[in-house]
């Protein structure tokens, strides 16, 4: 059976060759007598694909056999792990993340191929040509410095298992959603590559990576929700976001693909925005690529880092270098020869959506500032510092609310020059209540500090008008008047699938404001030792310790404590069951939280290892750490993006992107 | 007889909505805490967790976080203001302590260039737009320039 996994490394090489190959021959179709050579890029680019298919197949597959003559899957995997965490072991380590991330990326090199039939042979042989030369690249640097198919002369009879914090359903998939969404991105990129080589930017180049940056944007969307969730329930710190900096590095290419997103809608349909659509363009895969160098770096330290390795960061890094680089360097060649567009009204949908995307790139450089400054200081000037939550709050945020602000508004302008004063007048109502229900949720909630008053009021402000302003565009679309809502009823089918997208993620995202306000500010937590019997007391609820409870897991053993929780009137809200597990495989112990489903707040409680309390009440009694936190309206923190991602998807059904009407408008 | 009026659809539509914000409010939460043990679990967020991988005190369930957690609590007992504390953490450990890095002279690009773009980018539409939208009449898009390309060919 092992000859499966030398057929893996032998697809690899495979793919390696032929994705070089894909990129030499599209370089000399540019030259005359050589012309007809770049069509082969097509064929080259489905047997990458194919390749490294294989290969990742293969390496699943020894994951799936525990077949620890691999030294990928010796390391990160064991006999008793269930099938689901021996199937994501596969990209649960460096190497077979980074084999995962070329598949990826040579599927869809692929994809440009069979989806691709409208585009101009020139463009699509280019854009092919600089795929083939990223696929080089990175599979290239899997093949050679990461090979997850690596041998081992002497197969152990036993691996060392996973980390059991990676051992969750949400970080199963919260990888391949998030590299879809980065290496969706590449696609975008040479795109953005071959038109500057073509030297053609127009309206069809924008509806052609529309698609791929919706595709893109909305994998991210998902990858970084999953992995928030991970982070909430899995980790026992009771938060979602820590602005730690891996989170940062996959929030960066997120905020330049959604800036990239609107940007590209102003190029469609106003052909303005030329240069800055193709600069995002670049930028967005450039900080997709930065990503993943900064896990892998061994620069930052952090729980979603993989195992540090200098060497490896190095070579990441020329490579990042080396094709944005080239990247940028084009556009500085080949930006002031593009036609200048932009040219609009200030008052116009387009207008705004130029602010929106001046917001977005200071927001985004906050998040880039926020990260890098750290390293940069420790590496130039020998300084420590830290960069958290306080920063982005104070930076971050007001740049953000400034451009959801804008939202409703945007929505409801109209193209090249629109009335302002009746937008606004159209939206007075959609304001009020959103006001008003800020104010009683301002009223309601005592902040310790004016400020938190304040911030508390504006986020829910904010939340609310990002969901009533998207109601009222809707309005507007089905011309809803109150007496004849039935007829407005009927032009519901009628809306674009695209307007469903737009509204989709613009209400998603008034749910994840107000989630994220209402959680961060009225949270409750306790932390306390206790004894069986004994009760922790926070906001109306009561939680009670009452017994002790063993239970063996498939590939680990837990310890659990059996607790009520009951409400104020003494009723019974819930029963949560936290547990300690320990994983013999790897001899590491993982704290499992529980916990307690309310329609919107969750009641969260994790145990920490067992102590015996040498004095106080608890004398000579075994005793738990236990952390018990109320979280309101953290739900609508994960159900927004979903939101959010759905409208990506509607979008992407729209038939108008699916149908080549901007190829006919051409020919006719 | 009087016929009462019915209510409108519109007033009982905003009723109910208001009625559905007011569910959702979660009222249980708003049991008075104290407010300096609100201020120090503000403040707690702003302190790294000095022996841990990037996490706030107040997220931490170390040993050493829960000291420092103590030692902030018997600041504010004491009566000291936010500065203080934070003034002594500093001098204590250092601005890696501190998750809100302190305005220096070296943190200056952190603190302001975000602002700066907005205030630039702001200043750079504002002052372009004007020519833009005078030159708008006289533009053709690429397409429009390709047409005219096909018929001035079809002239000669």
């Amino acid at each position: 059976m092992t000859h499966f996994n030398e057929i893996g490394s032998y697809c690899l090489v495979l793919a390696f060759s032929l994705s070089l190959g894909q990129a030499l021959v599209v370089a000399a179709g540019q030259t005359k007598p050589l012309r007809g050579l770049a069509r082969y890029a097509e064929g080259l680019s489905l047997a990458a694909a194919l390749a490294i298919v294989i290969s990742f197949g293969v390496l699943i597959y020894a994951f799936i056999r525990s077949d620890f003559s691999v030294v990928n899957v010796f390391e990160h995997s064991h006999t008793d792990k269930p099938l689901l965490y021996k199937i994501s072991g596969a990209w649960g380590s460096h190497e077979g993340s980074m084999l995962l991330w070329c598949t990826i990326l040579l599927v869809f090199g692929a994809m440009i191929t069979l989806r691709g039939g409208g585009l101009p042979a020139g463009l699509k042989h280019k854009a092919l040509g600089v795929q083939g030369l990223l696929g080089a690249a990175f599979v290239g640097f899997t093949l050679f410095s990461s090979n997850p198919l690596w041998r081992l002369a002497d197969a152990p009879l036993q691996g060392q298992s996973l980390n059991p914090a990676l051992q969750d359903p949400a970080l199963a998939f919260h990888p391949p959603m998030l590299y879809l969404g980065y290496v969706g991105l590449s696609v975008v990129f040479s795109f953005a590559v071959a038109a500057l080589i073509e030297g053609r930017l127009d309206r069809a180049w924008a509806r052609w990576i529309r698609p791929w940056v919706l595709l893109a944007w909305s994998f991210l969307t998902i990858g970084i929700t999953l992995g928030a969730f991970w982070a909430y329930y899995e980790l026992g710190w009771g938060g979602w976001w820590a602005w730690d900096p891996v989170e940062n590095a996959s929030f960066m290419p997120w905020l330049a693909a959604t800036a990239l997103l609107h940007s590209a809608i102003v190029m469609e349909k106003r052909d303005a925005l030329k240069a800055w659509t193709v600069f995002l363009a670049i930028l967005a895969f450039t900080f997709s690529m930065m990503g993943a160098f900064l896990v892998r770096s061994g620069l930052l330290t952090s729980v979603h880092a993989f195992a540090v390795d200098p060497q490896r960061g190095i070579l990441l890094a020329t490579i990042l270098l080396m094709t944005s680089g080239a990247g940028f360097t084009l556009f500085a060649v080949r930006a002031p020869t593009l036609s200048p567009g932009g040219l609009f009204a200030p008052v116009s949908r387009e207008a705004t959506l130029v602010l929106n995307n001046l917001l977005l790139s200071a927001a985004l450089c906050s998040v880039f500032l926020g990260t890098l400054y750290p390293i940069l200081m420790q590496a130039l000037f020998n300084k420590t510092m830290s960069v958290g939550a306080p920063y982005y709050l104070a930076v971050f945020g007001p740049i953000m609310i400034a451009a959801l602000a804008i939202v409703p508004i945007s929505g409801l302008m109209a193209w090249k020059r629109a009335d302002l004063k009746g937008v606004l007048q159209r939206l007075m109502a959609s304001f009020a209540v959103a006001a008003l229900a800020a104010a009683i949720g301002a009223i309601l909630y005592r902040g310790p500090t004016l400020l938190s008053q304040a911030e508390y009021m504006v986020g829910l402000l904010t939340g609310f008008w990002l969901i009533l302003g998207s109601l009222r565009t809707l309005m507007q679309h089905l011309d809803f008047r109150l007496n004849r809502v039935g007829k407005a009823l009927r032009r519901l089918p009628a809306v674009p699938l695209a307007t469903w997208g737009m509204l989709f993620a613009h209400i998603g995202l008034g749910v994840f404001v107000l989630g994220a306000v209402v959680e961060s500010h009225q949270k409750l937590s306790v932390m306390q030792s206790v004894a069986i019997g004994d009760t922790l007391k926070l906001g109306q609820y009561n939680l009670t310790f009452k017994s002790l409870y063993k239970q063996a897991g498939p590939n680990y053993d837990a310890q659990g404590g059996a607790f009520e929780i009951t409400d104020a009137k003494g009723k019974l809200v819930c029963e949560p069951r936290p547990q300690r597990r320990f994983y013999p495989a790897s001899n590491q112990v993982q704290s499992k939280v529980a916990l307690c489903f309310t329609p919107l707040d969750d009641l969260y409680i994790v145990m920490a290892e067992p102590q015996m309390a040498a004095d106080g009440p608890n004398a000579g009694k075994a005793s738990w750490q236990v952390r018990f936190f109320y979280n309101p309206w953290v739900r609508l923190i994960f159900l927004g993006p979903l939101l959010m991602a759905l409208g990506g998807v509607f979008s992407l059904c729209d038939r108008r992107l699916r149908l080549g009407i901007v190829k006919k408008a051409v020919k006719a | 007889m009087k016929r009462e009026q019915a209510p409108t659809l519109y007033s009982s539509a905003c009723r109910g909505v208001l009625w559905l914000l007011l569910l959702f409010i979660p009222l249980h939460a708003f049991a008075a805490t104290e407010k300096d043990e609100a201020r120090a679990r503000l403040l707690f967020t702003e302190v790294r967790c000095v022996q841990c991988q990037s996490e706030s005190i107040a997220d931490s369930d170390a040993q050493i976080a829960g000291d420092m957690r103590r030692e902030i609590r018997a600041d504010i007992a004491a009566g000291r203001t936010d500065a203080e504390i934070r003034k002594e953490l500093f001098d204590h450990y250092g601005d890696y302590v501190l998750f809100r890095p302190r305005l220096t002279l070296s943190n200056l690009i952190l603190w302001t260039l975000p602002l700066l773009i907005v205030g630039v980018g702001g200043v750079f539409m504002f002052t372009r737009r004007k020519n833009l939208v005078e030159s708008t009449q006289y533009a053709l898009s690429d397409d429009e320039e390709n047409k005219l390309r096909i018929i001035m060919k079809k002239r000669d």
